[in-house]
């Protein structure tokens, strides 16, 4: 019964149900329920594509364009990632979600002995703008945007993206490349951090800021409440640390003299899909709402269009199990309705086997095409927000709305999330959920079928060697990135390198923005773990909290 | 056989991958369970985590690694370990571990492996049994 908890009576009829955000459901619904919650359709829904959004950002959602899909995509050598690129786009992908390895999300080359073992495993390696023209060779980049998933180092691979752009012909304003670029939930959960969290949250600002000013079709930010959810925070919290991280950001960059309503409307959010339906259509329509009115009453942001939350809504990793992986496959599909039915601008999906292995061609195209049916066999598309003036779906989004204020509220108190960040509280509390939740799990608290407490270790082992194709890693992956490395340094002009590394250096150590002496050392093919190394010598690098 | 008092663990993330869910899910669980426990934080060397662990004197080491390099990791550290003559640590593993890789990780030297989805029960019982 998925992962909300039941208690029931000796008969095996449901007392209690309450979600992992600590709301308790009832057995029914009525429109007693809404008057109590004093519920307005004008305050608390408004038309779809009206303020405050709760229903959805566009008044036809679905109807006048079906959703983006994106699949996570990358591993090995560019040559092999630009494939399966082709392959996902020739299938209908209309937008790509890159994957970068170990190594290149922080900030080494190939050849440095900490990538050992990991070059190409994970994702994409990347140490060169060469790199770059081999992974986006015959994409039509006017045409398909572009996720970059990187944290640490995403001013690079922003910089990269538009060198590589400007060699084939496009101009920057005609690219759009969404990175990641969320530094502080690296920070709760995923930890691909480097620097210490002022510098971190200051190349976020530099990115918002270049973005605004010279990359007009680009997001420079993409807020993850995803991982955050993943590291064990409940879906109240995932929206709510998220919105108090973008409030981090906005202050960095308002900082700088610029104004809000420049540039929120570039911010996109990540976030997750896994867990009981109901409650993530209540996450989302609540969110949508929330950010809407926290940029109009705290910000003053007028333009309708810049309180619109974008963002990919889905993955769902942390609800796969090891055990039985094929069943993957149908909570994947329970997954993306719930994302559907929550009217998801983006999507992707977690692929059946992520549990062990970099998704197959075969898994991610069966994603993929799980996605598609939605859209166009089963009547997705068919009306916006087709939940909307349900009681208990109505109740059920004031009541999340509630919840995601109080954990905001608690942020606020300990002095905002870049604070509470520093001295390890979020960690320190997710982990202790993570923990609970996992205890809950192996105690039959939580069910999850397939995992407790029928299955058995035998059936796990021979299911898993049935179903799933691991992934093979190369060794070659490393040896041919490592050489051509070599080449690369031994053909480029040293003194542009030494030059542009030089302005980048200066620039880090003071307070000009980075961008455009990064996108000048891209072109100058200086290598990713060159122009992290400036960064790291500026900067240093961060002393994780105790968790504690 | 007598059980070992209070088993000293380090959990340790060795090299880039940053998913620390599981090392400080199972951290807890074996405080919970009466062991005295280390964390090593993120992004830590093989040199770094042996450092820890002789200065720290656990008796075991448990690795935690979702990236799939398990295999090379594993040979590495206990090529290290045997040639700094260390044969009070025993080298535990969990993380993502394809079932198939067992046999080949317990053959390298590695006393125990945890692949995700182990219930703390059985890792808190994989450990103690080290010590029986």
């Amino acid at each position: 019964m998925g992962v909300a908890k039941y208690i029931k009576d000796e008969r095996g009829a449901i007392k209690t149900v309450t979600y992992q955000s600590g709301i308790n459901v009832k057995p029914v619904y009525g429109p007693e329920d809404l008057e109590k919650a004093g519920f307005k359709y004008e305050k608390d829904l408004g038309a779809p594509g009206e303020y405050p959004f709760t229903r959805s950002i566009h008044p036809q959602s679905y109807r006048s364009r079906a959703w983006t899909t994106r699949q996570y995509t990358g591993f090995g050598t560019p040559e092999e990632t630009n494939e399966r690129f082709k392959l996902m786009i020739a299938n209908g992908q209309n937008g790509l979600n890159v994957a970068f390895d170990l190594p290149t999300q922080m900030g080494y080359d190939s050849d440095h002995p900490l990538a050992q073992g990991e070059v190409g495993r994970v994702g994409m390696a990347i140490d060169s703008l060469k790199d770059f023209e081999t992974a986006f060779a015959g994409i039509p980049l006017d045409r398909i945007g572009s996720g970059l998933t990187i944290n640490a180092v995403a001013t690079i691979m922003m910089a990269m993206y538009q060198a590589t752009a400007e060699k084939f012909g496009y101009s920057k304003d005609q690219i759009s490349t969404t990175p990641q670029n969320d530094i502080l939930k690296e920070m709760i959960g995923r930890g691909a951090w480097i620097f210490p969290v002022e510098h971190g949250v200051r190349l976020v600002g530099d990115s918002i800021e270049y973005a605004v000013k010279e990359l007009p079709k680009s997001n420079p930010v993409s807020i993850c409440g995803y991982h955050i959810r993943e590291s064990g925070a409940n879906p109240a919290q995932e929206i709510a640390y998220a919105f108090e991280i973008a409030k981090a950001y906005i202050d960095n960059v308002t900082q700088r003299g610029i104004l809000p309503e420049e540039f929120v409307g570039r911010f996109s959010f990540n976030f997750n899909v896994y867990g009981n339906l109901w409650e993530q259509i209540a996450k989302f329509r609540a969110a949508r709402k929330l950010w809407a009115k926290m940029l109009k009453n705290e910000y003053g942001v007028t333009d309708k269009k810049k309180l619109f939350l974008r963002g990919l809504f889905g993955g769902g990793g942390s609800g796969l199990t090891k055990e039985q992986p094929e069943n993957n496959i149908m909570r994947g599909a329970y997954y993306a309705l719930g994302a559907a039915l929550s009217g998801a601008q983006t999507t992707a999906l977690c692929s059946f086997d992520e549990a062990y292995t970099i998704p197959t061609p075969r898994s991610a195209l069966l994603s993929l095409r799980t996605l598609e049916m939605l859209m166009d066999e089963v009547g997705l598309r068919d009306t916006v927000d087709p939940l909307a003036g349900s009681y208990f779906i109505e109740t059920l989004t004031l009541e999340m709305e509630e919840k995601i204020l109080e954990e905001m509220q608690e942020v606020q108190k300990m002095g905002g999330m870049t604070k509470c960040i520093s001295e390890g509280v979020i960690q320190r509390k997710v982990s202790r959920q993570a923990y609970e939740y996992e205890k809950g799990l192996q105690s039959g608290e939580y069910r999850k079928v397939g995992l407790n407490p029928e299955a058995s270790d035998q059936t796990a082992e021979k299911t898993e060697a049935g179903a799933v194709e691991l992934h093979e890693y190369n060794e070659d992956w490393a040896k041919k990135s490592k050489a051509n490395l070599k080449a690369l340094r031994a053909t480029r002009n040293d003194k542009d390198v030494s030059d542009s590394l030089k302005a980048l250096e200066k620039a880090a150590k003071g307070s000009d923005n980075v961008m455009p002496h990064l996108v000048k050392c891209c072109h100058a093919y200086a290598t990713v773990g060159e122009m992290a190394g400036v960064f790291r010598q500026a900067f240093g690098e961060w002393n994780e909290p105790e968790f504690y | 056989m007598e059980t070992k008092n209070k088993i000293r663990v380090l959990i340790a993330k060795p090299g880039l991958d940053g998913h620390d869910k599981g090392a400080k899910i199972v951290a807890l669980a074996l405080r919970d369970a009466g062991m005295e426990v280390i964390y090593s934080g993120l992004h830590q060397t093989l040199d770094q985590i042996m450092q820890t662990a002789t200065q720290e004197a656990v008796d075991v080491i448990g690795l935690s690694i979702m990236s799939g390099a398990h295999l090379p990791i594993c040979e590495k550290l206990i090529a290290m370990m045997k040639a700094q003559e260390i044969d009070d640590i025993r080298l535990t593993v969990g993380g993502v571990i394809p079932y198939q890789d067992i046999p080949k990780l317990k053959e390298m030297g590695v006393a125990a492996v945890f692949p995700g989805g182990t219930s703390f029960e059985d890792i808190t019982f994989g450990m103690n049994k080290l010590f029986e």
